[in-house]
């Protein structure tokens, strides 16, 4: 067995009994409809790779397609630990890359010309155009955290097109703290995520000004870092570690009640730490004590009272983050927020858990495939016909304005964060 | 396979990207939810009867095995390629759903998802009763092909008891029709009824027409605890000769239960020997009326506690004990083997304690849940496929367990189906006759033995091998 097989998480593959309850959860299977592109299929893969019965090589293209969503684990019976199969598979190819000398960085070059350069004609059309602009903020992100080192270059080309997106630099300053009035009900350490700082940064500030008014006192930690989701889905365990541990100490020297974020991907990263230390005691109960205290906003406004000023008489429908249903398991909070401030209007998906194609950086490596699972989920959504799209998270956020435009539904519908939503109904802005 | 048969295959098949031929495809379609792997040399996704007929064509041509495959969640084996070959997916044609409430059918091509029938049904006030575990996951083909049943079977009988017709592709290429859309056809040979069950070796489903019956208006859940296991069989004896026909009644053991509460605690408790879990439905009044029926005949038999459900939501709390089973007995150990052995209803209480013997014999990890109302109980031993002493014994055990239902006059299999996982078996259900009766039936149908060869018959000197 190859030393990368050997990253395989061979063991977990045992509890999988090949029932099939997942194929029916799984985005990629329905529109691929392939066994190969299914979670049964993916992590009989991975177990016939860890036996030496098939090449590493042949898991690259089902593991490159699988979203991450993660929807298999919530159905699963029997418990399998998709997510860490999927990990050590991300780690095993991106190890066996690394060494088999090809440069990297043509090869996802390549992987970014072919999937996504091709389609220029396509991108040229409104919908595609706004997405993609949307997507190259991503390049201004990867530059603050890092990620720049294993994007493609290319993405520069698709930069130069497009507007620029305000710089950490020019954006406003937000205050570093706020403090209720009273004695404060909660001390909150706020984690402000990369992208959503880089290009939400206004909802981050509605996210402070709602925990302050709740009553919290609200702190936007110093010296915080990415939260190394994109890293580990990426398989770069160690990059991911990194940024877990400059958290994990950033966090450390305040004491807090609670680290608060609104980001569902994010969020998942930040309540998995403790798996990235599996063979490291001293920073696996760091990591706990950190992931502990990591929850959803949702989680915690749903426990404060809401200074609500008025109900929002809009048709309103969710797309949940998958990373916060399947990961996080936080379901039930953010449909009450919802239904709190817009009571009958709130329309609820048919398949509010199928994955909207988003999927980190999915959508923009395997363009084709997430804008076919992005279809199966505006259809859906047309048919609630709402005035709000709600979500918990940036990817899905861009993703759903990408669904808008495509379907030409820009002058009618918007994309919110279910925090836009609440200030709005709080009067806080 | 030989480039000229490729050749007219692309030509039955036109769109490419549903032949599949890479490594990882093949590999992907080797296994089903039993044991046993088994390579295809080719996967093909059909969409029409016209291209199942034409690759069976070829297959007699060429003499190629062909295994049709729904979603694979067979338990014995049926999807296995053993004799590689091709490998016919219909779990991707699902696009024909048609409920007609007016003749009360439904017509649905081969891949619809079992669950998707009910849900479409119930529309118009209508039910697709047959329930197999598996429902949300099975194919309507899958479930013909096994003729399986679930919980709802007890009141409402089985899937070949809802088929009225079937458009079926025979082992030589030729489409044809059987039964119609009427409930009552005695015209010629129930051939519809032949192929529901035979698991795919005397023809290909491809299309179905279905009987709906009038959705029961209201249900009710109730779960009854006993101290003592016998009770518990007596019970449903006593409820079944009472005039109610309950819509479900499930057990589960006491070692089910603490896997339960181990796994996750829901107040169960953990010194009962016994739970039976009983689903009423029809009209409201007439089940209330049931309802207090039952509640006496528990007291009579030495039941503990009755709970009844007052609301939708407490009925599904309810039932999430018997849910929970599955997760539950495979925390310690990943392996189950799910047997469905079966006995005539009034055998239950002998066969448990059969159960018990060899569950203390073979030192082995037996729990036992499942359809007590048909005789229908599913012992499930847990084990670790990667350790090859324990599957030797866990053998000898499942054999001990067939031994024990057929002694009392039950059968190898109440709905899982033969496969490959019991064929070996057939010898001790049936004699010479009645296996040669069987053999000239599927060689009239296929005399090249190409549509899912090695599988139903015993093949000398076959065992039942459980390790890797
Ligand atoms: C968790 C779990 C619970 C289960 N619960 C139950 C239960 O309660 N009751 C029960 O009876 N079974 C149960 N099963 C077994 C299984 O789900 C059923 O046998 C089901 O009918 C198989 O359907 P499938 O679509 O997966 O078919 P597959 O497993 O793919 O195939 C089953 C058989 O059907 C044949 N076949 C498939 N399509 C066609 C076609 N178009 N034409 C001809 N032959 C075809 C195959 O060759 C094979 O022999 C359970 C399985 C699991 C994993
Ligand atoms: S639901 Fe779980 S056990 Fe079943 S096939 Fe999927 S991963 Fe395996
Ligand atoms: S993570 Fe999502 S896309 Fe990947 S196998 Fe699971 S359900 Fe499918």
């Amino acid at each position: 067995m190859s030393a990368e097989s050997k990253k395989l998480a061979y063991n977990e593959t045992f509890d999988c009994i090949q029932c099939g309850t997942c194929l029916p959860a799984c985005p990629t299977y329905k529109t691929m409809g392939k066994e190969t592109q299914s979670p049964r299929g993916r992590i009989n893969l991975v177990k016939m790779a860890a036996e030496g019965k098939i090449d590493l090589d042949k898991l690259k293209e089902p593991i490159d397609l699988c979203l991450g969503c993660r929807a298999c684990e919530r159905v699963c019976p029997t418990n399998v630990h998709y997510g860490r199969i999927l990990e050590s598979a991300k780690e095993a190819l991106y190890e066996k890359e690394k060494k088999s000398g090809s440069p990297l960085k043509r090869f996802e070059g390549n992987l970014f010309y072919k999937q996504v350069f091709p389609k220029k004609q396509m991108m040229d059309t409104a919908g595609t155009l706004l997405w993609f602009y949307q997507k190259s903020g991503l390049k201004t992100v990867a530059h603050k955290t890092g990620i720049t080192k294993w994007l493609p270059d290319n993405l520069e080309t698709f930069e130069k097109v497009t507007p620029d997106l305000s710089s950490p630099g020019q954006r406003h300053h937000r205050p570093k703290k706020m403090e209720p009035h009273q004695k404060p009900l909660y001390k909150i350490g706020f984690f402000t995520g990369c992208i959503m700082d880089t290009m939400f940064d206004r909802i981050n500030d509605l996210s402070m000004k709602l925990l302050s008014a709740c009553g919290c006192e609200v702190i936007a930690v110093e010296g915080q870092k990415c939260c190394g989701a994109l890293h580990s889905h990426g398989g770069r365990s160690e990059q991911a570690r990194e940024l877990a541990r400059q958290n994990i100490e950033s966090f450390e020297k305040e004491s807090l009640d609670y680290i608060v974020n609104n980001a569902g991907g994010c969020g998942a990263m930040l309540s998995e730490y403790p798996h990235l230390f599996q063979d490291d005691d001293e920073w696996r109960e760091r990591a706990e004590r950190f992931s502990e205290r990591s929850v959803d906003i949702s989680v915690i406004l749903s426990k404060l009272k809401l200074p609500i000023k008025k109900k929002i008489n809009r048709r309103i429908t969710y797309q949940p983050s998958c990373h916060m249903t399947n990961v996080q398991k936080v379901v039930a909070e953010p449909v009450r927020l919802i239904r709190m401030v817009c009571g009958p209007c709130f329309h609820e998906l048919d398949e509010p858990n199928f994955c909207c194609g988003s999927a980190g950086i999915y959508n923009v490596v395997n363009f084709d495939e997430s804008m076919k699972i992005l279809d199966v989920k505006m259809a859906d959504v047309k048919d609630k016909h709402p005035d709000f799209i709600v979500t918990t998270n940036p990817g899905c956020l861009l993703q759903m304005k990408a669904g808008i435009e495509r379907e030409h539904l820009t002058d009618r519908v918007q994309v919110i964060h279910l925090v836009e939503l609440l200030a709005e109904a709080c009067d806080i802005d | 396979m030989q480039t000229e048969a490729d050749q007219q295959l692309k030509q039955i098949i036109h769109d490419p990207g549903r032949i599949l031929f890479r490594e990882e495809d093949l590999v992907s379609y080797g296994y089903d939810a039993s044991f046993g792997f088994y390579k295809p040399d080719l996967v093909v996704q059909a969409a029409s009867a016209e291209e199942v007929a034409g690759i069976l064509k070829l297959a007699n041509r060429y003499k190629i095995p062909v295994t049709p495959r729904g979603q694979a969640s067979s338990l014995s084996g049926g999807p296995l390629p053993v004799k590689g070959g091709i490998v016919l997916d219909l779990s991707q044609w699902n696009d024909k759903l048609i409920i007609d409430s007016e003749d009360m059918v439904a017509v649905v091509s081969p891949g619809v998802v079992t669950a998707q029938i009910d849900k479409a049904a119930s529309k118009y006030g209508l039910m697709y009763p047959p329930d197999p575990g598996s429902s949300q996951v099975s194919t309507i083909a899958g479930n013909l092909a096994e003729n399986s049943g679930g919980p709802r079977c007890l009141k409402y009988g089985v899937t070949k008891d809802y088929v009225i017709g079937l458009k079926v592709v025979t082992p030589q290429g030729e489409i044809i029709h059987t039964g119609g859309r009427t409930v009552k056809n005695v015209t010629g040979y129930d051939l519809t009824k032949l192929i529901v069950g035979s698991e795919g070796t005397l023809g290909v489903i491809t299309e179905a027409t279905l009987r709906l019956i009038p959705r029961p208006p209201a249900s009710r859940t109730l779960m009854v605890i006993f101290d003592h296991f016998v009770d518990s069989g007596t019970m449903v004896t006593r409820v079944l000769t009472s005039g109610i026909l309950p819509s479900k009644i499930e057990m589960m053991d006491q070692a089910s239960i603490q896997a339960v509460e181990a796994y996750q605690p829901l107040g169960l408790p953990t010194d009962a020997e016994a739970i039976l879990l009983i689903e009423l439905d029809g009209h409201p009044a007439a089940i209330a009326d049931e309802l207090e029926k039952i509640r006496e005949i528990a007291a009579n038999s030495g039941a503990r506690k009755v709970t009844v459900a007052e609301s939708d939501d407490d009925a599904r709390e309810l039932w999430k004990a018997r849910k929970l089973v599955s997760p539950a007995i495979v925390r310690n150990k990943p392996t189950k083997i799910s047997e469905d052995a079966t006995v005539p209803r009034s055998k239950i209480p002998e066969f448990c304690s059969r159960l018990a013997q060899i569950k203390k014999k073979y030192q082995i990890d037996l729990v036992v849940f499942g359809h007590a109302g048909d005789g229908n109980l599913h012992p499930n031993i847990i084990c670790d496929k990667r350790n090859k002493e324990e599957m030797k014994v866990v053998e000898k055990a499942v054999e001990a367990i067939f031994q024990a239902a057929l002694d009392l006059g039950g059968t190898l299999s109440g709905e899982h189906g033969i496969g490959t996982m019991k064929s070996a078996y057939m010898p001790w259900e049936f004699g010479p006759q009645e296996l040669d009766m069987m053999k000239r039936i599927k060689t009239a149908w296929d005399p090249n033995n190409i549509l899912n060869p090695s599988k139903i018959f015993p093949v000398p000197g076959q065992k039942l091998v459980l390790s890797e």
